[in-house]
Order: C-alpha cells, then sequence, then structure tokens
C-alpha cells in the first residue's frame, strides 16, 4: 500500500492511505494517527482519522509542511515494520443493545424488505465484529463496518427529526449508535442503554478509531434495568 | 466575583478563545473566534494572553454592565458603542466604571465585534477551552448555551490604571461590501473540469443569510462537474465545498469534522479573517493563490499575535 500525502492549506495536510472504505484501513490510520501525536505533541494540533485518510492540523511555527511530511513517512515504516512482527492487539468493546420495534421502529421493516424473520436480523446484526472506521457526524458518533450484506439498508428518505439517545441504526452497510439525541436518517432497529458520550468524563466516549466492536443482544427486562428508556413519540 | 453583567444580551453573544484543539477525532468541532484579526487585536490592547477569554458579538444589539472598574477594549465590526450615552470608538482601551452602561447598536460596518477585558474573562474551560460550541453543547458559561441577560463575566483583576492603547489606523479592520478571497486549491481540485474552475473564478457570489458559524453559504455560478459522494474524509478550516447544487459553502470554525462533498480547496487564513465579517450579500470572488506565499503571510500573523 502506497500512501499519498498532499497539503490541503497553510495549516493542514491529507494523507492517504487507500482508495476504497476496508475495515483493516481503519487500523493502520489509528495507528498512524495515535504515532503521530505521540512523536510530534506540541507541532501537530488536531488529527482527523477517517475511512481513507487522516487530516493533521499543524502549528506552521513549530513544523514546517516539509518536516511533517518526513515525520509521516517515518512514523508509516516504523508502523509497518511493527505491524509486520505482528505486535498489534485487538481489544473488543462490547455493546448491549434492545433490539425490539418499539426503540426500533425500523426493525419491522427492514426485516420484511430483507425477507427475513426479525430474530434473523438481530442474529445476524449481533454476530458480526465491526470496526470503528470513523468519528464524526455528531461527538462520539462511530461508523461502524461493515453490516452483513443481507441486513444492509439504504438511509431513510425523510430524516427523523429527533432520535433518542442509544439509537442503534443502519445505513448501508455501515452501522453506529446515535450517542445523544439528534436528527438522523438511519434505519433504527434497536437501543443501547449505555451512556456513549460525556465531555465531563474521561474518556469523553470508548470508540476509538480502528477499535473493534461487536454487540450483545439484551431482553426488555435487562434494558430498564440498565436505564434504557422507552421513547414513545417516534417522529 | 464581579466584572461585567450581560444586561442584552443582543442577536448572539458568545465567549470564545482560540478554540478547542485534540477533540476533532472524537467529532467535536474547534469553535473559537471567527475573526483571528479582530480577536488578535482587542487583546493586545489590553496585553492579554493571545489565547484570551473574549465575547465575539455577532449583528449587536447588546449591552453590558460594569459591576467593578474595568478596562475594557473593543475590535472589529463597527457597532456605534457608546458607554453612558457617549459614543465609545472601537480599536481602542477604554474604562467602565462600576455601574456604567455599554451599549452596542446593530452592526453598521461587518458582522462581528470583540469585547475584551483586560486579564480575559475567567471562566472555566471545558476540554482545554471556553470557545461556546452551541451545536456540540460545549463552551461558555453553561453547555454551549449563548449569553443571556443576567449572566456575569468574572474579570482576573481589579482595574489598576489606565493606560489608554489603540489600534493604528492601517491595522483597523475595513469591512467592505466587496471582497476577493485567495484560494489554496486542494483537496479534489484536480478532478474539476476546466470549465467548472473557470465558472467559479469568473463568478460573483453572493454571502447568504442563512450562513452561520458552521459555514458561510454563496449563491452565484454554479460549480458543476463533480456530484459523486466521496469517502468522508476530514475537513480543514475554510474548506470550500461544492454540494450537488454547485453554490459553494466555505467552511468555517463549527463545522463538522468529516464530510462526504468534493472540495476544492480552501480560502486562505487570512481572506478567513476577512470573510468571518461578511454580512450577508457581500460579494464575493475567489482568486487563486499560492500555498506557499499563503503560508508565509500566515506565519506572519502568528507571530505578530504570539500564537
Amino acid at each position: 500500500m502506497t500512501l499519498r500525502f498532499e497539503p490541503v492549506s497553510e495549516t493542514h495536510c491529507i494523507v492517504y492511505l487507500g482508495e476504497a472504505i476496508d475495515p483493516s484501513l481503519a487500523e493502520s490510520i489509528a495507528a498512524l494517527a495515535k504515532a503521530l501525536r505521540a512523536a510530534l505533541p506540541s507541532a501537530l494540533v488536531e488529527v482527523v482519522p477517517s475511512y481513507t485518510s487522516l487530516l493533521l492540523e499543524f502549528h506552521p511555527l513549530r513544523i514546517s509542511r516539509k518536516q511533517l511530511e518526513r515525520a509521516v513517512l517515518e512514523q508509516y515504516a516504523l508502523l509497518q515494520s511493527s505491524q509486520a512482527s505482528g505486535q498489534t492487539q485487538q481489544h473488543t468493546l462490547t455493546l448491549p443493545v434492545y433490539y425490539h420495534s418499539e426503540v426500533g421502529p425500523d426493525l419491522d421493516d427492514l426485516a420484511a424488505s430483507a425477507g427475513l424473520a426479525k430474530e434473523q436480523v438481530v442474529e445476524i446484526h449481533s454476530q458480526q465484529i465491526y470496526t470503528v472506521c470513523a468519528i464524526g457526524f455528531a461527538p462520539g458518533f462511530a461508523f461502524l463496518a461493515s453490516v452483513d450484506e443481507r441486513i444492509a439498508a439504504p438511509r431513510r428518505a425523510t430524516p427523523r427529526l429527533k432520535l433518542p439517545a442509544g439509537s442503534v441504526g443502519i445505513a448501508e452497510r455501515q452501522t453506529a449508535v446515535y450517542p445523544q439525541q439528534s436528527p438522523g436518517g438511519w434505519q433504527i432497529i434497536g437501543n443501547c442503554p449505555q451512556l456513549l458520550f460525556d465531555p465531563k468524563h474521561s474518556p469523553m466516549s470508548p470508540f476509538e478509531v480502528g477499535m473493534q466492536v461487536r454487540f450483545e443482544p439484551l431482553s426488555r427486562e435487562q434494558f430498564i434495568e440498565l436505564g434504557g428508556q422507552i421513547c414513545l413519540d417516534w417522529k | 466575583m464581579s466584572g461585567l453583567e450581560v444586561v442584552k444580551p443582543g442577536v448572539l453573544s458568545l465567549l470564545q478563545d482560540r478554540g478547542r484543539y485534540g477533540v476533532a477525532l472524537q467529532g467535536l468541532s474547534s469553535g473559537g473566534a471567527m475573526d483571528l484579526h479582530a480577536y488578535g487585536w482587542v487583546n493586545r490592547l489590553l496585553s492579554n494572553h493571545s489565547n484570551a477569554a473574549v465575547v465575539e458579538l455577532t449583528m449587536g444589539n447588546a449591552s453590558f454592565r460594569a459591576t467593578c472598574d474595568v478596562k475594557l477594549a473593543l475590535c472589529g465590526a463597527e457597532m456605534a458603542a457608546k458607554v453612558e450615552g457617549v459614543a465609545q470608538p472601537n480599536w481602542q482601551s477604554f474604562i467602565l466604571r462600576q455601574g456604567q452602561l455599554l451599549e452596542l447598536g446593530y452592526a453598521r460596518t461587518g458582522l462581528r465585534a470583540y469585547l475584551a477585558v483586560e486579564g480575559g474573562f475567567q471562566v472555566a474551560k471545558t476540554l482545554g477551552s471556553v470557545a461556546t460550541v452551541t451545536r456540540n453543547r460545549l463552551g461558555g458559561l453553561r453547555d454551549g448555551q449563548p449569553l443571556q441577560a443576567g449572566d456575569r463575566l468574572p474579570v482576573a483583576k481589579q482595574l489598576l490604571a489606565n493606560f489608554h492603547s489603540e489600534v493604528p489606523k492601517a491595522f483597523q479592520g475595513r469591512y467592505p461590501e466587496q471582497l476577493n478571497l485567495s484560494l489554496i486549491e486542494s483537496y479534489q481540485a484536480p478532478l474539476f473540469s476546466e470549465s467548472a474552475k473557470q465558472a467559479f473564478y469568473q463568478g460573483e457570489y453572493q454571502v447568504k443569510p442563512e450562513s452561520d458559524r458552521m459555514g458561510i453559504r454563496l449563491s452565484g455560478p454554479v460549480v458543476s462537474g463533480l456530484h459523486a459522494g466521496l469517502i468522508s474524509e476530514g475537513i480543514a478550516q475554510g474548506a470550500v465545498q461544492i454540494p450537488p447544487d454547485g453554490q459553494p459553502i466555505v467552511l468555517m470554525n463549527d463545522r463538522q469534522t468529516l464530510g462526504g462533498y468534493p472540495k476544492l480547496g480552501c480560502v486562505a487564513r487570512l481572506s478567513l479573517n476577512a470573510l468571518a465579517q461578511a454580512r450577508p450579500g457581500t460579494r464575493i470572488r475567489f482568486v487563486p493563490a499560492e500555498l506557499d506565499e499563503q503560508s508565509e503571510k500566515w506565519r506572519n500573523f502568528l507571530r505578530f499575535f504570539e500564537c
């Protein structure tokens, strides 16, 4: 895989590591982001990893674009040699989800259009291991790939104005949990009662790009016990 | 603690500093003062730290009362400031005595004014910054909310002595109704056709009223030819995004961190300061700029304001 380093503005550069969405790319991008932050703690003011790229904001009085490019190439080479020797370790985050139409109003329709029983949709969704490919859209909103093709579903034609915090959605081959109440167009199939974004907490969110995530089905009783709430006014 | 009391917050008054950094990978916006030129000067006038907390007033129509003697400065948009009914010019320091009222009208030229106090407003930081980002519910006095009537803005120290200071005329901001913005081509620029770029550079755009701290929306000649969604990627300050309707949006401080629309490049940082003061209806033209030249100018700006 070749790396492409491009200037973006006086203060930003972008590094491309691939051309297509691929969960394994997320791990390399996350590792590069982490290594660069450690290597350039004051010169690098912001890193924004995404599916195939890493946007870097640098302080132009502390590092030049050329120096930054050299650091990126250096760190990337180091990572490739450590990955080749198999030093990466994986941590999987397990998130509890209550899958039911009372917290997932699109579950029935999604199952019907996939030609599956609801139970099968739940099974397929909760058996997959996902990779956090990007965090964005809203604070702590983690894009997880890849959803099994059998339950992939398009975004809703009209986004909902208000989704409760914890809503678990599917959009094409991605899935995500809405960490805070927000508008949203993804197809909602359940709810995760765990708090997933809190700016007063460190870390603010359990997600990191490159991390693995799986979902564990909950009963209604367990959901309520964990503080889950049933939303009654879907709009 | 005493300081300034918000009597009338006006259209939109937000506590800001240079912004919140190291948080974009959690999907948070940096926020921060939109016009770093006026922000830089207002702090320099008071010998403040280059990241001090100030109030950013958009459109104006606000008033504040001093609850102790304070030294203030006001830079940026012209809002016909008055102290107890007497005109108080922008771009200089002044004293507001205990009990006195500072009133600002609606902006006459420019859009955003910066009100600073000696030592900076003493407000608790959230994740390293006081910057108010309403859409992230972060910063300011409480959870990203704009200032409200009755809010108190504490100051660091009581007034010691009045050394008057003023920004030299040549450096005071002027906010014309027609702006040329320097554009650094980058991102997907090579994928746009020559005719699309020609339409963009030859056309005149207008700032739309629905512009905000997230993005300055423009209307004018359609920039066509690249409507396929991209894989989402990080969005830099000033990125010029071209959505399917071909009407450019310049992404500013409160922008989303990731996006999948094609981008022609970035408006140069110095031009962004000017754009932050552009009122709805301001006419905009884009001029291609050299990255190295703009980078040198921006480094000089940062050196001058000791950022």
